[in-house]
């Protein structure tokens, strides 16, 4: 066998500016990457219970506050009885208070407790015209799946937005700013 | 042993075959646990309820008809409830109803109970009685491919 290939590449070393962008890349929290908002620990009972009506949202999204105050009150849930088990609440909500505002530094509680009145969601949407949110293959803003395909696994990456079916071209705007 | 498979012996330690069993019977106990009923079976237990047989025309008019509020069963869960419904305020789609087109359908007791309770309160503000809840699941069982 040919005898270069026995003798491994000798690693240049990097210039010393290179490794300390390494390393401060390294450093940085990772706390805003979109693509990672569902926590590693998420209950299946979140998913199960909390997400088989609605996406099951990121705990970060909301303060503690506004977590206690929903589940405290499932059975009039936005509208309509969500109530579980009491061990199931209790686990759920403990979880939801661990992981609390972690996202865009939450802590105001927003009107009702809804994300979709949050200042920061409605600063990221804000170019969104208001009949995108009424078209029936959106229905509502907290319908976060009608875009963000990957909201279901906790990704809100901007590559995985999709333009929903059937919405007018002139609002295609917005998703590509 | 043929001398061909010893290679197998020689590299698996001795106790995978147990642990290979634990794993099989775990298995079968976690599968036990999460489907433990089947749509017929929870058609006879309301029909038994409601000591009437369910009706399938009567549960679907139950199903498709407002009872008081502003949805039907059918306003989440379609009509017929044959493929992927989608909830009615969120738009999140929702596994087929009908056991012939969804498998999982009705295969969990605690669900079954979980959400009749939940949905009958979302369409009619009340429970659901018995003999309905007996006429919905003979009209979902008599959806055919």
């Amino acid at each position: 066998m040919n005898a270069q290939f026995h003798r491994l590449p000798s690693h240049p070393s990097l210039p010393w500016a290179a490794w300390l962008l390494l390393a401060l890349a390294a450093a940085l929290p990772a706390q805003a990457d979109e693509r990672q908002l569902l926590p590693a620990n998420t209950p299946k009972a979140y998913t199960q219970e909390c997400g088989s009506c609605h996406t099951a949202y990121p705990p970060g999204m909301l303060p503690a506050l506004s977590w206690q105050r929903v589940m405290s009150g499932l059975d009039k849930h936005y509208g309509t009885d969500a109530s579980l088990d009491e061990k199931t609440v209790q686990q759920l909500a403990a979880w939801l208070q661990a992981h609390a505002g972690t996202y865009k530094r939450v802590a105001e509680e927003p009107p009702q407790d809804r994300i979709t009145q949050s200042n920061w969601f409605r600063r990221e949407h804000r170019g969104i015209d208001a009949a995108v949110w009424k078209h029936a293959s959106v229905k509502s803003a907290a319908n976060c799946a009608a875009c963000h395909s990957g909201a279901d696994r906790g990704n809100f990456d901007e590559r995985g937005l999709r333009f929903p079916a059937g919405l007018d071209e002139r609002h295609r705007h917005a998703w590509q700013d | 042993m043929n001398a061909k498979l010893t290679w197998i012996k020689d590299r698996c330690p001795h106790w995978l075959p147990a642990v290979m069993l634990a794993a099989c019977l775990a298995a079968a106990a976690g599968t036990v646990r999460a489907g433990d009923t089947t749509a017929a079976q929870q058609l006879e237990r309301f029909s038994a309820q409601a000591a009437t047989p369910g009706q399938a025309e009567r549960g679907r008019i139950f199903f498709t008809s407002r009872h008081g509020g502003e949805w039907s069963c059918a306003s989440c869960h379609g009509n017929p409830p044959t493929s992927a419904g989608k909830h009615a305020s969120t738009g999140k789609p929702i596994a087929a109803l009908a056991p012939a087109f969804n498998p999982q359908s009705f295969t969990d007791t605690a669900k079954v109970d979980k959400w009749f309770r939940r949905n009958c309160k979302d369409v009619a503000q009340r429970e659901c009685t018995p003999t309905e809840k007996a006429d919905v699941l003979a009209y979902l069982l008599g959806l055919m491919r």
